[in-house]
């Protein structure tokens, strides 16, 4: 039996690609050439399935030109903005995504941004590494303790859950703000909040977990930062587009927000400029999911989702229209 | 009733120094730099300082307590560590030394974990290609950290840090093993399997944290042959003491592989560590910070009063560095 034919639009970590040659007729990238959307549809000219990644934009467009041999599209992403579902089910395509396994890598990612913004450790980092450290003193880069201390988390779904499940070891008190309350077994202890007014002034910490998209953006503008408590310290793992970017600088130059951990921004990869002169965040490359293991597991599972979807089953990770 | 007269010789912050100018007759040293050993002897004398309030960059060693005034009953170092103390000089002298223990433990707690997941997630690489402006696309098997949640954890030394850090670790679905001379007690174990041999703990440990004391017995304890026992692959983490490290082995381990990572707050020489591990991209290093942070500054400083206070007032102090 021969197998099915898999086009994969990008470089992928190694077990990834071994098991994508080994399952199927894997066509790789391996000079990790960009493709557009309409590249991805001629490279699949006799394709079962594509595997893909956010860079490429399947748009309607790039759907319909695909040809008729394509069933199954797996994106190495839980975010599917880059592919028009709807588009794709008139087609009877199917497509999966990779949700669940990258909570705990990027809880993890938002925990560290927490931590290092809060203790201002890249700064001293800078300072070592120049060659500047000239003694110790207890008055140099001292910063914001975080055990004990109130953790807001804006939206607790997996990743902000997991977050809070790490949270509770250093002894912070974890609040959330959402658009309805969780059953307990899924809150363990947090305090609900149901309006930006009670949330924002228990936030001695906000970790921002919401989905991205128009709902939410510029969710953390000049009038919410406001009423954190002056001082307070900002991670956002989630979305770029979730900040308001002008009024974030603003308060960290202030001194309303005392520090801020970003991995997200809007325009990526440029981002706003204001960002770079600031001592006083920590700024990482959207690599929230960066690890070996979770990587290598999106890839299993994407891959896992389209044999389902070739052998004629419905995969767990079936993106519903 | 006069107040009792203290030198504050080293700059503290400033909730530390008011509170010492109220309570206390305070000469208050203002200045760029904490009080040289000279400085502080002549101020001390002019003053005729019952009480002396520094930190570890004060060497209270024979001479400086032979120069003090002869009223001189305490000297408080607003620190943990006392290595910059001569102990049998001051007690020789009759004068008590007391540290500040147990108020930053939470703290370094934090300050070790922030390391530990620095190192794992290579934040010095990704900061460096921030601030050059990133402005390129990284493949999805490029650049990777390694996952800590549900990986194995060792820990040298299980005192109030260690344990503190233990705690963070279960959060993460940590498994959680120790070495110390001595098992604790299973309250205060909390799950943690204990190895009376360091060796033996190594092969399990992915990642190992150091909050040990350095002693002639843990001295240059991570060296080597204990490196090499350690998974490869596996993160180093130290809060504790440089002298703990042997830090030529430790920057062979790094530049092999054998080490993935290091996160390291402490150095043999401080402020002039070696600066061959500022040419490593992959290690996290900090200014000796694991208690900076505001809350646990202003205690340290507010402990090192208390124990002034006990003292002058008669009374025992609270953190004697012998008893």
């Amino acid at each position: 039996m021969t197998k099915p034919v898999l086009l994969v639009t990008r470089r992928l970590p190694e077990a990834v690609e071994a098991r994508a040659a080994q399952a199927f007729d894997a066509r790789l990238n391996e000079a990790d050439t960009p493709r557009s959307g309409a590249d991805v549809a001629r490279l699949a000219a006799g394709a079962d399935a594509i595997l893909c990644c956010p860079a490429e934009k399947l748009d309607a467009a790039a759907i319909a030109a695909l040809p008729a041999s394509v069933r199954a599209i797996g994106t190495f992403s839980v975010g599917f903005d880059h592919i028009d579902i709807a588009a794709a089910a008139a087609r009877g395509i199917a497509v999966c995504n990779t949700p669940d396994v990258l909570s705990v890598a990027t809880a993890e990612c938002a925990m560290l941004l927490i931590l290092a913004a809060a203790r201002r450790a890249v700064e001293g980092e800078r300072l070592v590494r120049a060659g500047l450290w000239t003694g110790w003193a207890p008055t140099q880069l001292i910063g914001t303790g975080v055990s004990g201390r109130r953790l807001g988390i804006f939206g607790l779904g997996r990743i902000g859950r997991e977050l809070a499940r790490m949270a509770r070891g250093f002894g912070m008190t974890v609040h959330y703000l959402d658009q309805q309350r969780l059953p307990e077994a899924l809150e363990q202890g947090a305090v609900f909040h149901a309006s930006d007014a009670s949330f924002l002034p228990v936030c001695d910490v906000l970790s921002l977990h919401a989905p991205g998209g128009e709902g939410t953006r510029g969710w953390l503008n000049a009038e919410r930062i406001a009423r954190l408590p002056r001082g307070a310290v900002v991670a956002n793992a989630a979305r770029g587009t979730l900040v308001d970017d002008a009024a974030l600088i603003a308060a960290l130059r202030s001194g309303q927000v005392a520090a801020a951990g970003l991995d997200v921004y809007n325009n990526e990869p440029a981002l706003h400029p204001g960002y770079l002169g600031l001592e006083n965040v920590v700024l990482l490359p959207h690599l929230g999911s960066a690890t070996r293991e979770t990587r290598d597991a999106m890839g299993f599972l994407v891959l896992d989702g389209i044999a389902a979807v070739l052998a004629g089953r419905e995969p767990g990770n079936l993106v519903r229209v | 009733m006069p107040k009792p007269r203290l030198l504050v010789a080293a700059l503290l912050p400033d909730a530390v120094t008011d509170r010492a100018a109220a309570e206390f007759d305070a000469l208050i040293h203002r200045g760029a730099n904490d009080m040289t050993a000279a400085e502080a002897a002549c101020a001390a004398r002019a003053h005729a300082a019952q009480a002396i309030l520094f930190v570890n960059t004060l060497r209270f060693d024979a001479a400086v307590i032979a120069a003090m005034p002869p009223g001189l009953r305490i000297g408080a170092t607003c620190s943990v560590g006392f290595d910059h103390i001569d102990v049998d000089a001051a007690r020789a002298a009759g004068v008590i030394v007391t540290n500040t223990p147990g108020v930053l433990d939470e703290c370094t707690a934090d300050f070790a974990f922030m390391l530990l997941l620095a190192a794992a997630r290579r934040a010095h690489e990704y900061d460096a290609l921030m601030r050059a402006g990133w402005g390129f696309r990284i493949g999805q098997g490029d650049m990777l950290g390694i996952r800590v949640s549900g990986q194995t954890l060792g820990l040298l030394g299980m005192g109030r840090i260690g344990r503190a850090m233990a705690r963070r670790a279960r959060g993460f679905g940590m498994r959680v093993l120790y070495h110390a001379r001595h098992r604790l007690p299973p309250e205060d174990e909390e799950g943690a399997t204990w190895f009376p041999e360091f060796r033996a703990m190594l092969p399990h440990c992915r990642f190992l944290s150091l909050h040990a004391p350095s002693t002639p017995a843990t001295a240059g304890i991570v060296n080597a042959e204990t490196l090499a026992l350690l998974p490869r692959g596996a993160v180093l983490v130290n809060t504790a003491r440089g002298g703990l490290v042997d830090e030529d082995a430790l920057l062979a381990a790094l530049t092999s592989g054998q080490l993935f990572a290091a996160g390291l707050d402490v150095f043999r020489d401080e402020p002039g560590y070696d600066r061959r591990f500022a040419a490593l991209p992959n290690v996290f290093l900090t200014p000796h910070i694991g208690s900076g942070s505001v809350e646990t500054r202003n205690a340290m400083g507010f402990r090192a009063l208390d124990n002034i206070a006990a003292v002058l007032s008669g009374g025992a102090p609270i953190d004697p560095l012998w008893r």
